[in-house]
């Protein structure tokens, strides 16, 4: 879900980074509130553990596909959804400066996409209320899986939304979003399974290590399996209906590109660029055997423009590399 | 696990080459990096059909690399995931534009190939910024930028940690995984069965290693925050930098606003002609 500086307009990024700055600076808030400077470095080796965790691709039966940890709603399991904010942007940053996971430009839109909903939606609203009235492995189960999804959609549906209002790609929003949810879902069913089993484990091990955890308050059971299956009822009712407007979308999407390629658009499309064609020619005959584009010109491409370029590059590549041939020349000299 | 040992060995590999590249460097970190920042900002503002514009803005990333000593090979390889979401992107966009935009030759280009092109050539350009950035300064370095810039010392030093944990952990993986191997041999990947117990365990043995390794820092006199002065990191002048970012930084907007290349060009083939 990592999305590359390139499929973001600048707008779109700097938009991004002000909702994300609005989070880091309530998350920064509240850590400094809380005052538990022992929990930096518990922050940094968790933020460790979950980059290096998502390294290990465990194998999915039957489907000869793999999957890896899903990192945000395990953090504010167990860190707090604030400080698991901050972990996670580290994570990001790191992973976008090292593996090139995701860009610099687009780190305010990744945070959002992958931090923000895991963490506050996952941890604040859904990890919260569920632990509210004490632990259960069950309602682990549920929180995990619950959060894990929920929040892949969203974060997918933003991915969608940014890189439409971007408008680096021509595909329609509907087969997009059609496109895009229905892979994050599976993806979230797996990454919920695979926390809660982690969760689970750590709720039998070491149960003070989770947020919310209050050992006086524990009324095992409570959490029934029939709320269980009512829950998992209602999510499934949501993501259904998110589904069925994706795919009421998708003919509108269908339509559009249909549109675009056929009947009259295609006609005229067509008769408008052969026009196009012909006015380059005449305005070019000069150069009879190139054709220069007619719209967006300043800052368009163009043959010229082309040559210019690799002219340029490549003066400045054989001025780098004789800089380069006196400094090591100069070096030996000193050196000698 | 072959991905994790070549991650450790990057990992190990980019901090090697990043710490000796940044004793030598007399620019300063912030200036590197508010470079980096304004770099990528211009280059996706670029529209979508200038080639020729994004063309010019290689010369950055030409220019670093080559005196820098920077490795292009390593850089391509760190984006293949990254750029296939990308192409995967922009490759729909010659079959949804077919307005024609320029004609070479006998050859027709639509507004849907210049468009797969400038996102691809925004792509490389950005990760090959931030990697020759990262490869300039350094964790170390990068932490002590974002101090300078106001960034909350609290955020500064979990990012540097999860930094220097992320090989400790790589390699307790490394172990774990070659213990599961050698007791179930023939077995790809890990049991469904044992998924928890695997990640629960990593993460209990992260949660031991993070409270040793503050009870050492508390026993050194750690106080949150790192003391970059000490560690005799001045070399780097402030008006260097200035002079370094405020030169890129204007023929970044010099590419961007005016047609340098193509006013080349036309010198170029008028001359040939």
């Amino acid at each position: 879900m990592h999305m590359a500086d390139a499929l973001l307009a600048p707008a779109v990024a700097g938009t991004m980074y002000l909702c994300s700055g609005a989070a880091t600076g309530y998350s920064i808030k509240k850590v400094r509130a809380l005052n538990e400077p022992e929990k930096i470095p518990v922050m940094g080796v968790m933020g460790a553990f979950v980059f290096a965790a998502q390294m290990i691709n465990f194998t999915i039966p039957g489907t000869g596909s793999s999957g890896h940890l899903c990192g945000g709603m395990l953090l504010s399991a167990i860190l707090g959804p604030e400080a698991g904010f901050l972990t996670m942007i580290g994570v990001l940053l790191i992973q976008c400066l090292l593996f090139a996971d995701g860009g610099i430009l687009a780190l305010g839109a990744n945070v959002w996409n992958m931090a923000f909903y895991g963490c506050f939606l996952g941890g604040m609203v859904i990890w919260s209320r569920m632990m509210k009235k004490g632990m259960s492995k069950r309602k682990i189960m549920a929180a995990s899986v619950i959060g894990c999804i929920l929040t892949l959609q969203l974060g997918a549906l933003s991915v969608s939304l940014e890189t439409l209002a971007s408008g680096v790609t021509e595909l329609p929003f509907g087969i997009f979003v059609g496109v895009m949810q229905p892979i994050h879902l599976a993806i979230g069913l797996v990454e919920g399974l695979i926390t809660a089993a982690v969760l689970i484990f750590i709720y039998e091990a070491r149960p003070k290590m989770l947020w919310r955890y209050e050992p006086s308050g524990q009324t095992e059971g409570k959490f029934s399996q029939r709320k269980t299956v009512g829950i998992l009822a209602v999510t499934a009712l949501v993501i259904g209906g998110l589904f069925s407007l994706a795919a009421s979308a998708l003919p509108d999407g269908l339509e559009w590109s249909m549109e675009k390629v056929s009947g009259s658009t295609e006609l005229t499309a067509a008769g408008e660029a052969y026009e196009t064609a012909a006015k380059i020619q005449e305005t070019t005959a000069l150069l009879p055997d190139y054709g220069f584009k007619t719209g967006e010109s300043a800052a368009g491409t163009s043959f010229s423009g082309i040559i210019g370029a690799v002219v340029v590059i490549g003066l400045c590549v054989l001025c780098c590399y004789g800089l380069k041939l006196f400094k090591r020349k100069k070096q030996k000299e000193e050196a000698v | 696990m072959s991905k994790l040992q070549q991650a450790i060995d990057n990992l190990h590999e980019a901090d090697r080459e990043a710490g000796k590249r940044s004793g030598k460097s007399r620019i300063h970190p912030v200036s590197r990096l508010l470079v980096c920042v304004a770099y990528i900002g211009i280059v996706v503002s670029f529209p979508k059909y200038d080639v020729t514009g994004l063309l010019g803005m290689s010369l950055f990333i030409i220019i670093t690399g080559i005196l820098e000593d920077l490795s292009f090979i390593k850089g391509f390889q760190r984006m293949k995931y990254i750029l296939a979401f990308v192409v995967l992107l922009g490759a729909v966009n010659p079959f949804l534009d077919k307005r024609i935009v320029m004609q070479t030759g006998g050859v027709t280009v639509t507004g849907g190939m210049l468009s797969m092109m400038t996102l691809f050539i925004k792509g490389v350009l950005t990760v090959y910024a931030a990697y020759f950035m990262f490869m300039c300064t350094g964790i170390e370095q990068l932490c002590r930028a974002l101090r300078c810039l106001k960034v909350p010392k609290g955020a500064v030093t979990v990012v540097l940690l999860i930094y220097r944990y992320i090989i400790v952990l790589l390699k307790e993986i490394q172990r774990m995984s070659l213990a599961y191997r050698l007791r179930a041999p023939g077995q790809k990947g890990i049991h469904i069965k044992v998924w928890g117990s695997f990640a629960g365990l990593l993460l209990l043995r992260s949660m031991e290693r993070a409270q040793n390794v503050y009870d050492s820092m508390l026993l050194r006199g750690y106080d949150g925050e790192f003391q970059y002065e000490i560690l005799g990191q001045e070399k780097t002048g402030k008006g260097l930098g200035a002079v370094y970012a405020a030169g890129w930084i204007g023929i970044f907007l010099l590419l961007r606003c005016v047609p340098v290349f193509q006013m080349a060009g036309n010198i170029f083939l008028s001359i040939g002609q």
